[in-house]
């Protein structure tokens, strides 16, 4: 594989008068956040060497408005929706893929009603239609035997009821799947939802990210696997706070796929 | 004069049934203080719902003792009560055991109800040991105080009042129809009462059937008097269970709902052709009221919710945010609304019907800011409630009025929101610059 990544964008694909397979939907913390843009460049390897046509939005994309709207900015939300949609329509775009399950979550459930209607798909959902087409091989590779553990982001999973796409996608790495005591319905949240990522949290006895991390450091996995940005965010800081940084790495599924087949 | 008895059921029927009809009507006027909702879609998988979370406790069940203990009150205490129908035309009519012709099957039925009864007075009695002995740690937060805490005991102890005074009633009865008294036709079986019909050995037929009489009585009294106390109670989830998880909603649990009112404004905004300098029509509608300060500004959908709340706090002990020693709790949440609510009630009823401002609000004088700005929006409470109750849409619309009516959104969130009006991005970046990691 070149160094070099391609990432074509949606107005590269209008010059050309074609239309990409699927949208890539960066979301603002796989275009900012340094620990989020090694998902986002993780996926996009995978795309390439599934030989998907996809194209990002680059800089016409912008924040789906979900911080803002769960922060009870209704209208900021709306706006940044219409302002969305707008883009979206006008490059007649149907399929959505995002590594985000906030930007999936808001653009899935809460853009139709506004007038935005596509196919939108999580990335462990995608990966796992590519592994079914035969397009993407998932192999065990360095993980393979590992105990790995898997946190259910609350977007993705209660919020959207997918809990097997990406669980399905770690036992394909041949990985020894160990649950924590509070998964998939019953899963504990990281605390980074609901625009908490963006603000202290209310005085208690503990961070929420420090109480879920305790949780999987006792699984005695060496691996936290997450499909979120804001996920694998706290989940990080979790284990720095208490000092397991050595022991316990967190990744997300495409990073772990991608890190499989040495990409 | 042998008339008396009948006409003094009748009294005291139509005075039960009444006083609880004035009760439900209050509850339906106060839920229409609500915003309408118009919900008429889906039926078939709402009806689908209802008869397996409601009628099939599916998600009460999910924690096997609790819920398995409450299946046993729940199926008991709807079994037993068709015996209710019988003791009814009895009283009315004069007779005794009116369906007793049904013979071999009336022994059946009657059998069914004893053994019914006893499991629910162990059950019942386990539900009070769990309140009251065990530690459990869902039984003793802040808001289970006092009335609450009380009014879950209070509920026990009918159950077991009630249970054993229809034992009673029938191991009286058991005991006079061996005696053959006049009056007291064999039938029936008495798997249970018969146990205890040794008791009765030394009474004397008349005192018997005083005994009888007696627990015959107050049987039929606590019920009434039971049903009447629902509306005071947690318990009134018996009845509005039903409808509330019919009403559940049906969407992903992801999905907010998008208020209408932005939507118009943002067209409006969008629309190149409209004057942003434009003074409204004399005759506009006032602006709407954006989010909710108190019960009037929630919906209907949502003031059922705080009705049904069981109080049981599944909801809470799931919450992270309460997990980790924050304020917040989504049974307080429902808690709040509906003394709030009750309080509107009252101050209606003593205005003739009409609202008259108390300066109170459901917003800080029942619910904190601090409580609302903890919570993640992860839907643990949602997904734990076994009587499909949505204590976030409630903190959602809180919230919403907070930062649009208010302005009053903790300051990181308001950096956070002016970051991503200006930017497209809830940090400081440039959006010029958002395609920089294909090229780093
Ligand atoms: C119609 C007859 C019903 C009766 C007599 C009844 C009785 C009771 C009683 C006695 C309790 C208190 C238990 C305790 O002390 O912890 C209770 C709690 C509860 N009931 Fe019911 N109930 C009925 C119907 C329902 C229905 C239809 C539902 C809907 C699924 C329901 C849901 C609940 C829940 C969620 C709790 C809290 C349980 C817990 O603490 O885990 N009930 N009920
Ligand atoms: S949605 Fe909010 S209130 Fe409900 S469990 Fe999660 S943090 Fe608690
Ligand atoms: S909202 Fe639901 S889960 Fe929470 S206390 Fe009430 S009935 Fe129980």
């Amino acid at each position: 594989m070149s160094d070099v990544l391609k990432v074509p964008t949606m107005a590269d694909f209008m010059a050309q008068g074609k239309q990409p397979e699927v949208l890539f939907w960066v979301g603002c913390a796989g275009s900012f956040d340094d620990r989020a843009k090694k998902i986002t460049k993780a996926f996009v390897k995978l795309l390439n060497n599934a030989g998907v046509e996809f194209a990002v939005l680059g800089t016409e994309e912008s924040c789906t408005g979900d911080p803002a709207k769960r922060a009870g900015n209704e209208f900021l939300f709306q706006m940044q929706a219409a302002t969305n949609i707008e883009v979206l329509n006008a490059y007649k775009v149907q399929k959505i893929v995002t590594a985000c399950p906030h930007c999936f979550n808001t653009i899935n459930n809460e853009y139709p009603q506004l007038g935005g209607n596509y196919q939108v798909m999580h990335h462990t959902q995608f990966l796992k239609t590519l592994l079914n087409d035969g397009r993407l091989k998932v192999e065990g590779g360095k993980f393979k035997g590992k105990k790995i553990t898997f946190h259910d982001p609350c977007y993705l999973g209660r919020a959207n009821g997918e809990y097997e796409a990406p669980r399905d996608l770690l036992r394909k790495l041949e990985v020894e799947l160990v649950e924590m005591k509070r998964c998939k319905t019953n899963g504990l949240c990281c605390g980074a939802g609901g625009a908490q990522m963006f603000k202290e949290p209310e005085p208690g006895n503990k961070d929420i990210n420090v109480e879920r991390t305790q949780e999987a450091v006792q699984t005695k996995a060496s691996i936290v696997a997450t499909g979120c940005p804001f996920c694998n965010t706290m989940m990080t800081d979790g284990v720095k706070h208490q000092e397991q940084e050595q022991q316990v790495q967190v990744m997300d599924v495409a990073q772990m796929i991608a890190d499989a087949s040495e990409l | 004069m042998q008339y008396i008895p009948n006409i003094l059921f009748l009294l005291l029927l139509v005075a039960g049934v009444g006083y609880f009809t004035k009760n439900i009507r209050t509850v339906i006027r106060n839920i229409k203080l609500g915003i309408p909702v118009a919900i008429n879609d889906h039926k078939k998988e709402r009806y689908g719902n209802v008869a397996r979370i409601a009628l099939g406790q599916s998600k009460l069940l999910k924690r096997p003792i609790s819920g398995a203990l409450h299946a046993i009150v729940y199926l008991g205490f709807i079994i037993i009560n068709i015996e209710v129908l019988e003791i009814i035309i009895d009283g009315l009519l004069g007779t005794h055991r009116v369906f007793a012709f049904l013979g071999g099957f009336y022994d059946f039925l009657i059998g069914t109800f004893e053994i019914l009864a006893l499991l629910v007075l162990v059950s019942v009695i386990l539900f009070w040991t769990r309140r009251n002995v065990l530690k459990i740690k869902r039984f003793l937060s802040p808001e289970m105080k006092g009335w609450p805490k009380q009014d879950g005991n209070i509920i026990l102890y009918f159950e077991v009042v009630l249970m054993g005074l229809f034992l009673l009633m029938n191991s009286s009865d058991y005991a006079l129809q061996q005696m053959g008294a006049a009056h007291y036709i064999q039938a029936g079986s008495y798997p249970v009462s018969s146990l205890f019909v040794g008791i009765f050995d030394t009474m004397s037929q008349s005192s018997l059937v005083l005994l009888e009489r007696t627990a015959w009585w107050l049987h039929i009294t606590g019920i009434l008097i039971f049903l009447n106390y629902l509306y005071f109670s947690k318990h009134l989830h018996i009845l509005l269970a039903f409808p509330n998880v019919y009403f559940g909603a049906i969407t992903p649990k992801g999905q907010f709902k998008n208020n209408q009112a932005v939507t118009a404004e943002v067209k409006m905004m969008m629309d190149p052709a409209a004057d942003p300098f434009a003074a409204p029509a004399p005759d506009a509608p006032p602006p709407p009221k954006f989010g909710a300060s108190d019960v009037m500004d929630l919906t209907q959908v949502q003031l059922l919710n705080a009705y049904t709340c069981t109080e049981c706090g599944r909801c809470t002990s799931e919450c992270p945010a309460n997990q980790t020693g924050k304020k917040l709790s989504p049974r307080k949440i429902m808690m709040d609304t509906r003394d709030r609510l009750q309080q509107v009630s009252k101050n209606m009823d003593t205005n003739q019907g009409v609202f008259v401002p108390d300066g109170k609000q459901l917003l800080n004088d029942y619910i904190t800011t601090e409580e609302l700005w903890a919570c993640t929006t992860c839907n643990a409470c949602v997904e734990a409630c076994p009587v499909s109750i949505d204590p976030l849409s409630i903190i959602m619309d809180m919230r919403q009025y907070l930062v649009m009516e208010q302005s009053a959104a903790p300051t990181e969130l308001n950096a956070t929101m002016t970051n991503i009006e200006n930017n497209g991005a809830p940090w400081p970046f440039n959006q010029m610059d958002r395609l920089d990691w294909a090229k780093e």
